[in-house]
């Protein structure tokens, strides 16, 4: 691992983004009714690594063609992207509440070409990892060397599409493609090593021509690091396996199959929210340390 | 007897040239390629048989081999359509837009892609590899999509003329291609637009609306009626989607009687466009000359076109019927 340029304060400030995020999650998923909460949660240090320090990108003038690009794969977990763009300044922060509702910018799953930042739609699983391959390519074509950024879910990792894709980018060496796989050990149906064993995943990846990195995904100075060192591997694309816990920061949803696809209810969103809340009077200190 | 203003084929009864559709696609995104250094080509290990070598050759850099992987290049696609390629994607229609529907449903229609879908191998006259290769079902899959065009060419000639003209269009794109030898009905000099019907034939009596081969064979059909005193006026309609809904009403109101005429299936291709538009606007008997809601077989194209009842004979036969109808 190269050394960290993060400092202090850059550290504690994303933290404390990643906490703000998570609140508006469970505060868009009590109002929408419905819509995926583990997932969503869990991948909050990941997204906000990557929309307030790692990528090149300006939420003032979203269509800027040397920024970098964000492809979310796994589409279901929208509520952190939305949530994410809005804190980024990609529209106004009040409209987060309006997540899945008639005449909504946010949709249940992203709808590329109505909501500024939003690269591509998704939903079906697989597609997205094609989609930011497809962006790769074409900036390979043109010798452009903006960085292509993408997420998967560690269930789609089922999709034959994926495999396919996962071929063609090692194949083509696109060394402009980071990938972080959000391992979080859940699907819908249940456990994923129950559903459809995928491990060992590190070294799958690694047979198609991939350069692999694991970090704990709710250590937001190790994700950072590891999307900086993507930048240095030259002829192949990156795969970072983010472990993380989903419902991450709730107690009663850590680690829960059944928050995949569920929101809160009243109820359990006013705990979420007060659990949040001691979180950040911890100074935000819920990663652990990684080595 | 043609249309005069059409500069269509003059030796078509006698003994026309016969050349695949899918040349004119090769040939047609070849020098649209060249206007345009945004084409790239994609194809799933069918580059000569889809007729994508001869750009693979002339631009061996926007050339994009994509293994036999059809969801994925459908993806790709979409992604390069994102930064500015347009990228046209190549493989049998069974399979692209068959087995990658929900990428062309939501990476590329939901998106609005620029991406044009090559479908190879269309209809029953692919012969001998059987069913499973016969694109049956491929304009009703990609007709529904909302965001796609719908091309059918009628042979060589349109099929180049729609390859270089939808590089000028925004948004997905299917055109479907046969395998086979299919006879040069028009020249270099046919005018084509895009979403624009033409009548090859003029006629008063009966309307038969064709696409892709069946232009042929109804240009026959109407040769041999005219000598029964039948004046059958014939319409070569290449754009399922946006379909040409004038062409089609006046026809509806001035001949009072239409047959639709296609290698497909009978559900959802251009007999049920066309059966759209007229019960919609100006109701009239429609006979339907298509494949009967079966799979097709192995055999010689010629076999199965008569077996499948998709020679101008049938149409023939739909006309007379029709008639009766009217």
């Amino acid at each position: 691992m190269i050394v960290s340029q993060i400092s202090d304060e850059q550290l504690a400030f994303l933290e404390d983004k990643a906490n703000q995020i998570r609140e508006d999650i469970i505060k868009m998923l009590l109002e929408a009714g419905s819509g995926h909460s583990a997932g969503s949660l869990g991948t909050a240090d990941i997204f906000t690594a990557l929309y307030f320090h790692v990528m090149k990108h300006d939420p003032k003038n979203p269509d800027w063609e040397d920024r970098d690009r964000f492809v979310l794969s796994n589409a279901h977990i929208c509520p952190v992207l939305y949530a994410t763009l809005a804190h980024a300044g990609y529209y106004p922060r009040e409209e987060m509440m309006t997540l899945r509702k008639f005449g909504s910018r946010l949709q249940g799953h992203p709808h590329r070409g109505i909501l500024p930042g939003l690269e591509a739609s998704g939903g079906p699983l697989g597609h997205g990892i094609s989609i930011a391959i497809g962006m790769t390519l074409a900036d390979k074509i043109d010798g452009k060397r903006r960085r292509v950024y993408c997420m998967l879910g560690d269930g789609e990792q089922d999709e034959g599409q994926v495999w396919e894709a996962l071929m063609f980018a090692g194949k083509n060496k696109l060394n402009n493609l980071a990938v972080v796989v959000d391992r979080n050990n859940i699907q819908i149906d249940g456990f994923t090593e129950d559903i459809m064993p995928m491990e060992p995943l590190n070294e799958k990846y690694r047979s198609f021509g991939w350069h692999i990195l694991e970090v704990d995904g709710h250590n937001i100075r190790s994700i950072v690091d590891a999307f900086d060192e993507a930048k240095a591997v030259y002829e192949k694309p990156t795969m970072v396996i983010a472990h993380t816990i989903p419902g991450k920061g709730v107690d009663f949803m850590e680690f829960k199959p059944e928050w995949h696809g569920k929101p809160p209810n009243k109820e359990e969103a006013e705990k979420a929210l007060a659990e949040l809340e001691q979180i950040k009077s911890l100074g935000g200190k819920i990663t652990c340390e990684h080595h | 007897m043609l249309n005069p203003d059409l500069n269509l084929a003059d030796n078509l009864f006698d003994d026309p040239d016969q050349v695949p559709q899918r040349n004119g696609y090769g040939d047609g995104v070849v020098e649209a390629g060249e206007k345009n250094k945004n084409i790239v080509v994609l194809c799933c290990d069918l580059t000569e048989s889809t007729r994508s070598l001869a750009f693979k050759k002339a631009f061996p850099e926007r050339f994009v081999e994509m293994g036999i992987a059809e969801q994925n290049m459908a993806g790709i696609a979409a992604g390069m359509a994102f930064s500015g390629k347009i990228p046209y994607i190549a493989s049998y229609a069974t399979f692209s837009p068959g087995r990658n529907w929900d990428q062309i449903r939501v990476s590329i229609c939901y998106s609005m892609a620029n991406v044009k879908i090559m479908g190879a191998h269309a209809g029953i006259s692919v012969g001998p590899d059987g069913a499973t290769h016969q694109a049956l079902e491929d304009i009703a899959i990609t007709r529904c999509l909302p965001n796609m065009m719908v091309i059918v060419p009628c042979d060589y000639w349109e099929a180049k003329k729609a390859t270089i003209a939808i590089s000028e269009t925004n948004g997905p794109v299917y055109m479907r291609f046969g395998r086979e030898k299919v006879p040069v009905v028009t020249t270099e000099k046919t005018p084509f637009e895009v979403g624009r019907a033409e009548i090859f034939k003029h006629g008063k009596d009966v309307t038969v609306i064709a696409c892709g081969s069946l232009v042929y064979e109804s240009l026959i059909a109407a040769g041999s009626l005219s000598k029964e005193g039948i004046d059958v006026r014939v319409i070569n309609c290449h754009t399922i989607k946006p379909i040409d809904e004038g062409i089609i009403i006046n026809a509806a109101k001035e001949t009072g009687a239409i047959v639709t005429a296609e290698e497909h299936q009978v559900h959802g291709g251009l007999g049920s466009a066309v059966a759209e538009v007229v019960s919609k606007d100006h109701p009239v008997p429609i006979e339907f000359v298509a494949i009967m809601d079966r799979f097709g077989e192995s055999g010689e194209p010629d076999e199965l076109m008569t077996k499948f009842g998709v020679k101008s004979r049938d149409i023939i036969i739909a006309v007379n019927k029709v008639l009766k109808r009217k």
